[in-house]
């Protein structure tokens, strides 16, 4: 009588342990917070991921800023890709993150991007002739994007006489929506967001050399809510693989 | 000084836009609410709900149209550009124009329910009395209306002060020209500088509630005013 309570206990635990297991393995989730220049490669990553894993990925796009506010009032993210590499070193530092996990996933590449064929030239001289009315600029103090922006204009010697053709989006989106749209003739945004498989989509753009402006670094970390999610590991450990990698370096960023 | 000369820029900005949009808002409303109010014609469905539209589409929606349409290949743009005037997008006229759709049903509803519970008798005994259409408009409608006039007012002027999704996506956020309070709260906040974001935001609440009060006080007077 009693060996067999026993059994039956035993067995029912074991099940009940291969569930949890099953369940955390196979149809695992992770929500991400994801920064806005990182939309297109991020939304292709996260297919190879749950193809290749099981595991599913909720994704959420919008400004670091944000995220942050959102995440020190208890948004329910397991990950942050920031835009920049100070927003995740200070989460960390607050207990919201886990220091160990944080590691650069991308390094971002500014453009100099007009939806005109031929406006912008392959050496930016067009920032120096100013033959246009308004440029969009990610806001400097939001975007790390536009921040780099500055700093180039500042090097080139072309920030006064372009500051009052600038028009400011919130964030490196809504920057690419106002050229996107032709409402500024051209504009700095993420190469990533021109560019895709390797290749310019349209209009005219410049590379910005990055030696005219400091690395736009991109770290990744893990939440504190995220901590024993298996699918949250495996995605920071699937970011750093091959295939990630190529998608990335497709995009234009470096890795 | 809690408020910087930003913040006192983008709030003086607000006023002058909540001020003209108004304006603008009575003198296209008024006739648009008198029309819907008297006419039988087919139209006045269709139109009723292009007026409404604005209040149940989200100012995104709304603002990407409009930043689509002032551009150079937009309906509005080429207009613009055809006339010499260069593009609306990122100027002060623009956000004029945005937010005049944006605040259109909060100015038209209140003057057009002021007009149909008005009933046709007054204008019937302006008209026995040989007063013209536009005569008996502006002596006997408009006066008996004034009510629903001074809340198409001060509705259309608190929502345009409230206005953030449009301005967001047509304006560019120039300093002293497409900044409002609404924006400069949102970069504050997605800047991290919490202090500032709370003195603009606690006074746009200040400022609803006083709006709001007011409205509810008008109300009251105009019940007891009217028979």
């Amino acid at each position: 009588m009693k060996n067999s309570e026993v059994v039956v206990k035993r067995f029912l635990l074991s099940l009940a342990a291969c569930l949890t297991v099953a369940v955390s393995a196979h149809a695992g989730e992770v929500s991400v917070a994801v920064a806005a220049n990182f939309t297109a490669p991020m939304q292709k990553i996260a297919r190879l991921f749950e193809q290749d894993t099981g595991h599913k990925a909720t994704l959420a796009f919008g400004s670091t800023g944000r995220f942050y506010a959102q995440i020190k009032n208890g948004a329910p993210f397991d990950l942050l890709l920031s835009a920049d590499d100070e927003t995740p070193a200070k989460l960390a530092k607050e207990g919201l993150a886990v220091d160990a996990s944080r590691f650069t996933y991308a390094i971002g590449k500014l453009a100099l991007w007009s939806k005109q064929p031929g406006l912008v030239d392959a050496q930016g001289q067009v920032l120096k002739s100013g033959t246009f009315d308004k440029i969009a600029v990610a806001d400097p103090k939001l975007a790390p994007y536009g921040a780099a922006a500055v700093e180039v204009m500042t090097q080139l010697g072309v920030l006064n006489t372009l500051r009052p053709k600038f028009v400011q989006g919130e964030n490196i989106a809504q920057t690419h929506q106002f050229v996107a749209t032709q409402n500024a003739q051209l504009g700095f945004v993420a190469l990533s967001q021109v560019m895709a498989e390797g290749r310019l989509v349209e209009g005219s753009v410049w590379a910005v050399p990055a030696t005219l402006y400091s690395p736009l670094r991109q770290d990744a970390v893990l939440l504190s809510k995220g901590q024993g999610n298996t699918a949250a590991a495996a995605l920071l450990q699937y970011l750093k693989g091959d295939k990630a990698r190529a998608v990335i370096r497709g995009y234009g960023y470096e890795h | 000084m809690p408020l910087g000369p930003e913040a006192l820029q983008a709030v003086w900005l607000t006023l002058q836009l909540a001020t003209l949009t108004t304006l603008v808002l009575l003198l296209i409303a008024t006739p648009l609410a008198w029309w819907l109010s008297q006419t039988e014609s087919w139209w006045k469905g269709p139109v009723g709900a292009f007026v409404t539209l604005p209040l149940v589409l989200p100012p995104s929606v709304l603002g990407f149209y409009l930043l689509v349409a002032m551009g150079p290949a937009g309906p509005l743009g080429q207009f613009t550009q055809a006339m010499g005037w260069g593009l609306l997008s990122f100027t002060f006229t623009g956000l004029v124009i945005g937010s005049v759709v944006f605040s259109m049903p909060f100015a038209v509803q209140p003057l057009q329910h002021a007009f149909e519970s008005m009933g046709r008798r007054p204008m019937e005994v302006a008209a026995t009395l040989r007063a013209s259409p536009l005569d008996a408009f502006f002596t006997v409608a408009l006066p008996q209306a004034r009510t629903g006039l001074l809340t198409a007012a001060i509705l259309s002027f608190a929502h345009t002060v409230g206005e953030f999704g449009v301005v967001l996506m047509i304006g560019g956020n120039i300093p002293g020209k497409t900044r409002v309070v609404s924006t400069q709260i949102y970069g504050h906040v997605e800047a991290m500088e919490y202090a500032q974001a709370h003195w603009l935001a606690g006074g746009m609440v200040l400022f609803s509630f006083v709006v709001l009060l007011c409205l509810a006080l008008l109300k009251n007077r105009g019940s007891r005013v009217l028979p």
